[in-house]
């Protein structure tokens, strides 16, 4: 089982405060890999909230691929970031090329796109430069967005965090996600490393998905080129996410009802039944079975924790205002936010959603069973 | 028939038949059970003529004489004077023979064709002594190049004559272990159930809620559906003992099981009851029945479940339906709008078709319109390697709410015995290429797929319904399991009985002769179907519940199967495993 650890901070913090806490949580990890992502950036990123950012990692020849097609599509760097790897390797970690944090000015031809084009225009370029990389595996990207960075690497988490240099000054971010793997089903592919990312929507999960195959026959049939991947079972979730908002229109508090809707009695007596019978019925095939704690991020920064219908993984939030965390054990909440009122620490059950807004002020409860917020 | 007589080329002596009575004179009674329980009188009383050759030896039969009398010394004296006169006697015939007639009574077996025993077993059913019982021929019988006198191919029911299942060779592998816990299967919730109805994409049915529009009906019920079965072809008994056992699944045990009619219309006062909204109202090319359900719709105070539009079966494909005339009784031609007493074939194709897929639209629209939209309208058709042009026909007509595909291990009422053994396609490979096709299409969860045909012909119901939903089915129906097991049918696909086509079924469940069927009580018939899906049930949660699943029907979980035949897998696309 994964440990996974959330920061929302009004303040930027280092990702290596995250990473702490996942190493007080080791014991239910096996430190077989890391996932990070970053987002709502302090550093010199807060200056340019809007230029995408590309993280990935890239060998020599992956490097002049990239340069020459992105040159090609007209983006220009505006910043890179670079990291640094101690000469002398460390054990379990393989050895890469460059980890490439870049920011990019957009092409003169996008000036005039709006909000739609331009990201889906973002994500064709992401998975492009995929499809690229695929035949050599001389280019892997984790995200190209703006405001946002995924660094993902084999191996220990903590020790990856120091290796990569991850304490270092200018890395900051307001909204961190790490994920402490424990390697499972699938065989260790950075691309199945949690957390994943489409178009500002990102989740991370812990447990496996054992209605995956339906799920994802179900998504990569919606005739979206961004449901694709699915080499971590977990990536349906990021999906569904997306889909639920972005596809249908919805809020965050029907992403459970889609997941994992209420059964009949609940159903009848809510006061949107109708409405919900029928998403249960038309997203039937989006049913999650568990067990599964989701921990994600939307486009706004807003951060939430769910847990599916069985819940039978363990999650729990907590915090003060302007900092919140969410963790897979108290411990790692002790470890990064002590000075809580510990009594007001939340463990959402099988009908909740926990979210904790941009602003980060209040953690708000959602049951399954309230109204919902319906565009109508 | 003596040596020297003429035999004729479909005479058959009793090594010659398929089944072959063995009968024990020793523990006979002749009380005379059998012969009378025999539905196609293949036994008969009687006499035999034995001749016994004596080895006499003289002291032998004066000892045995002094035995029988040996209680009274008087009488023994006297006996002995007897026997000795009766000794005199007997050696004096010796001499000319030592052979001796007796006559006795039993039973014999009949090798005519019409008379050959159809190993129904029902003579071991009633004996007292367990005195008689068929046994299969080892050998290839001679009966079967007989079965067509007068040029009139055998006819029969039940299903095709073949006992292998590649569903009961498909496992279920993905079994949660420490990453994921299996469920309890006893105590955890489950969600089983199913949607039969066209779903609309997320989005554009959002978008009717929104506008008030036209969303067309699901039912949401039991993924095992009894399949169609007329009133006609089953005995009134047996339809009523399905009926009451449905009605308590659904109302007692809050299970929403559902029966197709079959082609057979439905009793009047069933149409106008409230237990119509568990019924599945089918239409097939001979319209039987639909006079009296058409009148009967002002008066409806319920919809039926669905209407089903049969254009095939799977036991006798791209063949219509066949009542025959020894079934056509007053009742069942009443209800049919038919005279009595002959045969009822239905045409192969709905007769009013004139371009297949237009008329087919305008079948599921006019059914539709009929019941105010508000009643889901699906074809049924046979397996067959053109099933997937009508699945693609069906994707385009927003008013289809489903399509019911009945494999070649389906069973049947009555229907040629070599459409039924030759005919048709395997329902596995059906089921998972139409799936995959829908999932190309993006369409899997708005057109449900149903399996039918040979599921749980060994007795391992849920294992091959789960298979098959695996497979990408919504549910499965049933027909051949439920007789057997809620009501006792014996039928085999060893051939054993198989004689539901003439009304003579010796469990009274394919007749319609009072004397036969009052043999079966319909509140027993109830009993055994909530046996039959409350014990389904639990297997099916034995089964999902070790793959982690519980809150939704693993329909296309198609990870979960593995088989050990490399071609199977591959075709199937489902993983191999040894």
């Amino acid at each position: 089982m994964c440990r996974l650890f959330a920061l929302t901070s009004k303040d930027p913090v280092s990702p290596m405060e995250a990473i702490k806490a996942l190493d007080v949580m080791k014991e239910g990890h096996d430190g077989s890999g890391v996932g990070i992502l970053l987002r709502d950036l302090g550093g010199p990123f807060e200056e340019m909230k809007d230029a995408p950012i590309l993280s990935g990692i890239f060998t020599e020849e992956g490097i002049r691929k990239l340069d020459f097609f992105m040159m090609e599509q007209g983006f220009m760097t505006k910043y890179k970031m670079s990291i640094k790897v101690p000469k002398i390797k460390i054990e379990g970690v393989p050895k890469r090329g460059l980890y490439l944090l870049r920011a990019y000015e957009y092409p003169e031809s996008w000036d005039n796109l709006d909000q739609k084009e331009l990201t889906t225009r973002l994500m064709m370029t992401r998975l492009k430069i995929r499809e690229m990389g695929e035949e050599k595996e001389d280019m892997i990207v984790f995200s190209f967005w703006p405001d946002t960075i995924i660094i993902k690497e084999l191996g220990d988490p903590l020790e990856i965090g120091r290796y990569l240099g991850l304490d270092r000054k200018d890395l900051k971010a307001r909204t961190i996600m790490v994920q402490g793997r424990q390697n499972t089903n699938y065989a260790i592919n950075l691309y199945a490393c949690h957390p994943f990312f489409i178009k500002g929507y990102s989740t991370m999960t812990n447990g496996e998905n054992t209605a995956f195959i339906p799920i994802r026959d179900f998504l990569s049939s919606r005739g979206f080129p961004g449901y694709t991947g699915y080499q971590s079972d977990s990536e349906v979730f990021t999906h569904i996410l997306h889909y639920t908002m972005s596809g249908l229109g919805l809020e965050l508090d029907a992403y459970k009802h889609v997941m994992t809707p209420l059964q009949d009695k609940d159903l009848d007596s809510h006061p949107d039944a109708v409405f919900l019978t029928h998403l249960k019925k038309s997203c039937r095939q989006l049913i999650i079975d568990g067990p599964n704690c989701v921990i994600g991020t939307l486009p706004d920064n807003t951060m939430f924790m769910a847990q599916d219908r069985k819940k039978l993984r363990p999650g729990v939030v907590g915090g003060r205002a302007g900092m919140f965390a969410f963790s897979s054990e108290i411990c790692g909440l002790d470890a990064v936010i002590p000075d809580r009122d510990k009594s007001r620490d939340f463990q959402p059950m099988h009908l909740d959603t926990v979210i904790v807004g941009p602003d980060r002020q209040e953690i708000k409860i959602c049951r399954q069973t309230e109204p919902l917020n319906l565009p109508l | 028939m003596s040596s020297n007589r003429t035999i004729k080329p479909s005479s058959l002596s009793l090594s010659d038949l398929l089944w072959q009575i063995d009968w024990k004179k020793d523990r006979c009674t002749l009380c005379g059970q059998c012969t009378a329980v025999c539905p196609v009188q293949a036994i008969e009383l009687a006499v035999f003529r034995k001749r016994n050759i004596a080895a006499i030896n003289p002291s032998n039969l004066l000892n045995s004489s002094n035995r029988f009398n040996s209680s009274n010394f008087d009488e023994t004296i006297e006996s002995s004077e007897f026997a000795k006169k009766t000794f005199a006697e007997k050696a004096a015939a010796s001499e000319r023979s030592l052979s001796q007639f007796e006559t006795y009574y039993g039973i014999k077996q009949k090798t005519t064709i019409e008379e050959a025993c159809i190993g129904c077993a029902m003579c071991s059913m009633v004996c007292p002594n367990d005195a008689i019982e068929p046994h299969r021929n080892q050998e290839t019988d001679r009966y079967r190049f007989h079965i067509n006198q007068d040029g009139e191919p055998r006819k029969r029911g039940g299903r095709r004559n073949s006992t292998g299942s590649l569903l009961d060779r498909i496992k279920f592998i993905r079994i949660s272990m420490l990453t994921d816990p299996a469920l309890d299967a006893g105590r955890h919730e489950f969600e089983l159930r199913t949607l039969l109805g066209r779903i609309l994409p997320p989005k554009e049915n959002m978008a009717r809620l929104r506008n008030n529009g036209w969303i067309p009906p699901v039912r949401e019920i039991y993924p095992l559906i009894i399949g169609g079965m007329s009133f006609g072809a089953l005995s009134p008994t047996m339809w009523e003992g399905l009926q009451m056992g449905i009605t308590y699944l659904n109302e007692q045990l809050g299970m929403p099981v559902r029966m197709s009619t079959g082609e057979g219309g439905c009793p009047p006062r069933l149409l106008r009851s409230r237990f119509l909204k568990y019924v599945i109202l089918q239409i097939a090319s001979g319209y039987f029945g639909w006079d009296e359900i058409i009148h009967a719709i002002p008066y409806m105070k319920e919809d039926p479940c669905a209407i089903e539009i049969k254009y095939g079966q799977g036991a006798k494909p791209g063949d219509g339906g066949l009542l025959m005339w020894h079934k056509v009784n007053k009742l069942i031609a009443a209800i049919r709008g038919v005279p009595q007493g002959v045969s009822l074939p239905s045409p192969p194709t709905h007769q009013t078709q004139y371009s297949i897929e237009e008329s087919v639209a305008k079948m599921i629209i006019s059914m539709s319109m009929a019941w105010g939209f508000r009643v889901p309208v699906y074809p049924k058709i046979s397996a067959s390697s053109t099933s997937l042009a009508v699945l693609n026909n069906l994707t385009r007509n927003d008013y289809a709410s489903g399509l019911v595909i009945d494999g070649e291990d389906g069973g049947t009422g009555a229907a040629y015995s070599v459409s039924m053994d030759h005919m048709g396609h395997p329902i596995a490979s059906c089921i998972r290429d139409n799936y995959l096709n829908l999932v190309r299409l993006g369409k899997q969860n708005e057109l449900p797929i149903f399996a039918g045909g040979g599921i749980g012909k060994n007795g391992n119901l849920a294992a091959n319904a789960a298979a098959l939903i695996m497979l990408g089915a919504s549910g499965v129906q049933i027909g051949k399991y439920v007789m057997q097991a809620a009501a006792g049918c014996i039928g085999t696909e060893t051939d054993r009985c198989n004689m539901c086509n003439t009304g003579v079924c010796p469990k009274g469940i394919t007749s319609q002769d009072p004397r036969l069927y009052r043999r079966l009580d319909p509140e027993d018939v109830a009993q055994r179907i909530v046996d039959l899906f409350v014990s389904f049930d639990i297997e099916l949660k034995k089964i999902v519940a070790p793959l982690g699943r519980s809150t939704s029907l693993p329909i296309g979980m198609s990870d979960a199967l593995g088989i050990d035949d490399y071609q199977v897998a591959q075709r199937l696309n489902i993983k191999y495993v040894v």
